[in-house]
């Protein structure tokens, strides 16, 4: 029987050892923020955190996991995680918010390596990250705002669509 | 084929002509029109009142907003319940929102009426629509969000609703106080006195309800508006950024099972038989079963596609066992079908039809003899599909003779139709859900996933069963936007004066006979001043699913109709922007929307080159669509290996008053993201009956890299609201392609653009 460490808790799974670690934690654990959209690691969806590193759930097998500690959207906080959201709900990034886990999830593990990342940086981390809704400028600028709050944590910045 | 052509609204919306006919001639019997009061009250929870059939009050003064339309991204719940709590002068901040049922007053009026077959132009249509509503009223289970209707159809009913609840509220107080009503006010979930007396609403709703519903109330000026028109942000915020449960397929109910079900690769095959053997061996599977097509298989808003499913514990179970079972496929007709076929069929309608005429004014053929210069053109659109982020997915539940449904559905009542008829109960035994919803883009309104899950729910003993589609199955059984095609011709006089315009197109009208205006919105209601036009379909089906996209007709309408008329300015010599602006001259709104555009884009100076110093050039287009009128200009440049990039647009919208501009800027930058996916990459192609694109990575939508800076503005407006969801689509793809043109000097006639 495997054990993983989910959100600061240590659990012991039922699943098999090539259940892909999205449906552990979505079926088994009943953590239902991290989301199916491919299947194929394409479209980033089910980005949760491996260490701090984003990883893609979907094509993960659990037993891949160790005892390296896992975050999902449910688990994420900390200062990066409390600027994004301060952030994506200044700048009204979200739509129909299916992949918005994922986007937080790959945001905020881009602002622990780089607390003041370039738009280079930003399409970079995020380019993995499939929005239909089309949130993508709005989540540069997000981005942008929540490092600005970070380094300083005053007052909203200039929220700003250009690329 | 006859099928196909019959199935448009009138039959999936569970009546036919007859009956519609039948309504139609007793309508005058019927109840006057009203949309405040549900012909049963609504329920209410202990302490709580409702005050007609849109609000109802709490003790601890939560205001209540019901909620007929489905959240599918576009921001809808916070703007309806913007309009419903100004009025009502309820606290922003104690508004919840629940989903209504399916009632009367409910029916979305604009989305069906403005959706049904009346012939295009003329005065006939209006006629025809102003029946229709009064018909549709009386019809029940016709709510539906789509066609970027929702604002147009509430923007009186849910004002009207909360300022009749205001002046209950006030009327309550005011026998209270034993004061005048007319020196009550309201304001932020309280009534107020000049004596100074106040009473907030929770302790007032009780007695409001019993003095009955306000009906002829005044509804506030413009000026008066604290919450219509003010930048608002999105009540779903904070659960979307937390990664709440919202989504259907985050349902969790005790016994629940998953399913995952296999349909033929072959579009319209059916299973000739299975075997489950090696699947149903699998730990954790409890069924393998075949799901029998539902209503006729291929396309229609009420049919469903058959396959075989496994029900499983869990979902990977259940897709797991999945692989195992082998399936002997019917391929049926469309198996040696290939998308480059029915392209050459809509290229051998052109040729052999002249197409049914749908809208002509003036005399084009003799305007065209007489001209100094024609130009002519042919123009191609593929199959696209809606890759909605969420993928097809529904859990229903069977027990007791009664279902419960959570599905992302966009047309409440096609889907309780589908699940009644299924499982052989009546309609009022379908209790449906309708969560959150991750995208639709006008794939939610089908029921295929619907009718599935309740047939598999008939398997379960009483267990809910969630059904999920795998990313691959939902992109090859998708109802795909119609490939189309179109050839134009244009005529101009000697001093280089457009004089003829000429129109014909060639695609499936949706089902919509090809007289109608499904599949002709976009190309005859330009707002141009064409001396002459004749816009003509002909209507050409094939074996391919089709259904609505994302601007429906615009999506292929405004590339054809904006991009010749790019050619026609350049073969008349002039400016872009100026030829359209003397086309419009006597489309004030239009002109207005043009000219801003062409200023904010600083048409007419340099672009600046692109980030690595390559050349860049501007394209505009502009486009009246769902209400609404809007112009894009892009700049694009040219990259690796022909690479098209965009990397600026503007974009400026006239869409009536504008209701929360923090939602309508949204919807114009995804709108516009959209359309830009198709207009740069998106293409579903077919061969031997399969569609070819399984994922993210054969349709790949634009991804973050390639996304452009996009500045919106809004035109000043108090006319009633246009439509916006969709309003951003139609534009980006004529835009960019013209700016190719005018950086490269080549014409790229076919989506996804690319160059030779």
């Amino acid at each position: 029987m495997l054990t993983i460490k989910v959100n600061g808790t240590s659990v012991e799974l039922k699943s098999e050892p090539d259940t892909p670690l999205l449906w552990v934690l979505r079926s088994e654990l009943k953590l239902a923020g991290t989301k199916y959209g491919c299947g194929m690691s394409l479209c980033g969806a089910c980005t949760v955190h491996l260490d701090g590193e984003a990883v893609r759930s979907c094509v993960l097998p659990v037993s891949a996991v160790g005892t390296r500690e896992v975050t999902t959207i449910e688990g994420l906080e900390g200062l990066e995680a409390q600027t994004l959201r301060d952030a994506w709900t200044e700048v009204d990034v979200v739509q129909c918010g299916y992949c918005q886990s994922g986007q937080l999830m790959s945001a905020s593990a881009l602002l622990k390596k780089k607390p003041t990342p370039t738009d280079a940086d930003i399409e970079q981390a995020m380019n993995g990250n499939i929005c239909r809704c089309g949130t993508y400028p709005r989540i540069r600028a997000a981005i942008h705002m929540a490092a600005g709050m970070r380094s300083a944590r005053v007052g909203p910045a200039t929220i700003s669509l250009t690329k | 084929m006859a099928t196909l052509k019959r199935r448009y609204f009138l039959r999936v919306m569970g009546g036919t002509a007859a009956t519609a006919g039948g309504l139609a001639i007793g309508w005058s019997l019927l109840p006057p029109r009203q949309r405040l009061m549900p012909g049963t009250p609504l329920p209410v929870a202990p302490g709580q009142v409702a005050l007609n059939g849109w609000v109802k009050v709490s003790a601890d003064d939560t205001v209540t907003v019901v909620m007929t339309q489905a959240e599918l991204g576009q921001g809808i719940h916070t703007s309806l319940a913007m309009l419903l709590a100004d009025e009502m002068d309820a606290a922003w901040d104690r508004v919840k929102l629940e989903q209504s049922t399916l009632r009367k007053i409910y029916n979305n009026q604009a989305e069906i009426a403005d959706g049904l077959p009346f012939p295009t132009g003329g005065p006939g249509r209006k006629l025809a629509q102003w029946m229709a509503r009064k018909i549709i009223r009386e019809i029940p289970g016709l709510m539906g969000t789509g066609g970027s209707s929702s604002v147009i159809d509430l923007w009186m009913p849910m004002r009207e609703a909360g300022a009749s609840a205001r002046a209950a509220l006030i009327a309550a107080a005011a026998e209270n106080w034993k004061v005048p009503a007319a020196e009550c006010t309201a304001e932020s979930g309280r009534v107020l006195h000049s004596s100074g007396k106040s009473a907030s609403f929770g302790e007032l709703a009780g007695q409001a309800a019993k003095l009955g519903v306000p009906k002829n109330v005044k509804l506030k000026d413009p000026a008066q508006f604290r919450l219509i028109g003010k930048p608002t942000r999105r009540l779903d915020n904070a659960l979307k950024i937390h990664g709440a449960p919202i989504y259907s397929l985050d349902v969790q109910l005790p016994g629940l099972v998953y399913a995952a079900m296999k349909m033929c690769p072959t579009l319209g095959g059916k299973v000739s038989r299975f075997e489950g053997m090696a699947a149903q061996l699998l730990p954790g599977v409890r069924k393998v079963v075949a799901v029998a097509p539902y209503g006729g298989g291929l396309a229609s808003f009420g049919s469903g596609t058959g396959g075989v499913a496994v029900i499983a514990d869990t979902p990977f179970h259940a897709m797991n066992a999945l692989k195992k079972v082998t399936v002997e496929w019917d391929h049926g007709p469309a198996a040696t079908l290939s998308s480059r076929d029915v392209m050459s069929a809509l290229a051998g309608a052109l040729d052999k039809n002249p197409g049914k005429v749908h809208y002509e004014r003036g005399d084009v053929d003799s305007a065209l003899q007489s001209v100094a210069k024609t130009i002519t053109a042919e123009y191609s659109v593929p199959f696209l599909a809606h890759a909605t982020m969420e993928p097809m997915n529904c859990t229903v539940q069977f027990k007791d003779g009664a279902a419960t449904v959570w599905a992302p559905a966009q047309s409440p009542g096609f889907a309780v139709n589908a699940v009644a008829a299924i499982l052989g109960i009546k309609a009022d035994k379908v209790k449906l859900v309708i969560p959150l919803i991750g995208g639709g883009f006008g794939r939610r309104v089908f029921v295929d996933v619907v009718s599935q899950a309740a047939a598999l729910a008939k398997e379960t003993d009483g267990a809910p069963v969630q059904l999920l589609w795998s990313r691959e199955e939902d992109m090859t059984h998708d109802y795909y936007r119609p490939a189309f095609m179109a050839r134009s011709k244009a005529g101009f006089d000697a001093a280089g004066k457009l004089t003829a315009w000429q129109m014909t197109t060639a695609g499936s009208s949706m089902g919509a006979p090809s007289f109608v205006d499904a599949s002709g919105k976009g190309n005859f209601d330009t707002g141009y001043g064409f001396p002459s036009i004749r816009v003509a379909h002909q209507n050409t089906d094939s074996l391919v699913p089709v259904g609505i996209w994302r601007s429906v007709s615009h999506s292929h309408n405004a590339f054809f109709t904006e991009s010749f008329m790019d050619e026609a300015a350049h073969a008349a010599g002039q400016d872009p922007v100026a030829f359209r602006a003397a086309l419009l001259a006597d489309s004030p709104r239009h002109l207005r929307v043009l000219k801003r555009a062409a200023e904010l884009s600083n048409w007419g100076q340099p672009s600046a080159p692109a980030p690595d110093g390559a050349k860049t050039a501007r394209g505009i287009a502009i486009h009246p669509c769902f209400g609404s009128v809007i112009a894009s200009v892009a700049e694009v440049s040219v990259g690796e290996s022909g690479k098209i990039r965009v990397h600026r647009v503007v974009c400026v919208v006239d869409c009536g008053f504008p209701l929360n501009p923090n939602m309508i800027r949204q919807q114009l930058e995804g709108g516009m993201i959209f359309g830009l996916s198709a207009a740069l990459q998106g293409k579903i192609t077919v061969e031997k009956g399969q569609v070819q694109q399984t994922n993210f990575d054969s349709y790949e939508p634009l991804r973050m890299r390639d996304c452009p800076a996009i500045e919106t503005d809004l035109i000043a407006s108090t006319e009633h609201p246009g439509g916006i969801g969709e309003t951003g689509t139609p534009t980006i793809a004529p835009a960019v392609a013209n700016a190719v043109h005018a950086l490269t000097g080549q014409r790229l006639r076919s989506l996804p653009l690319k160059l030779a």
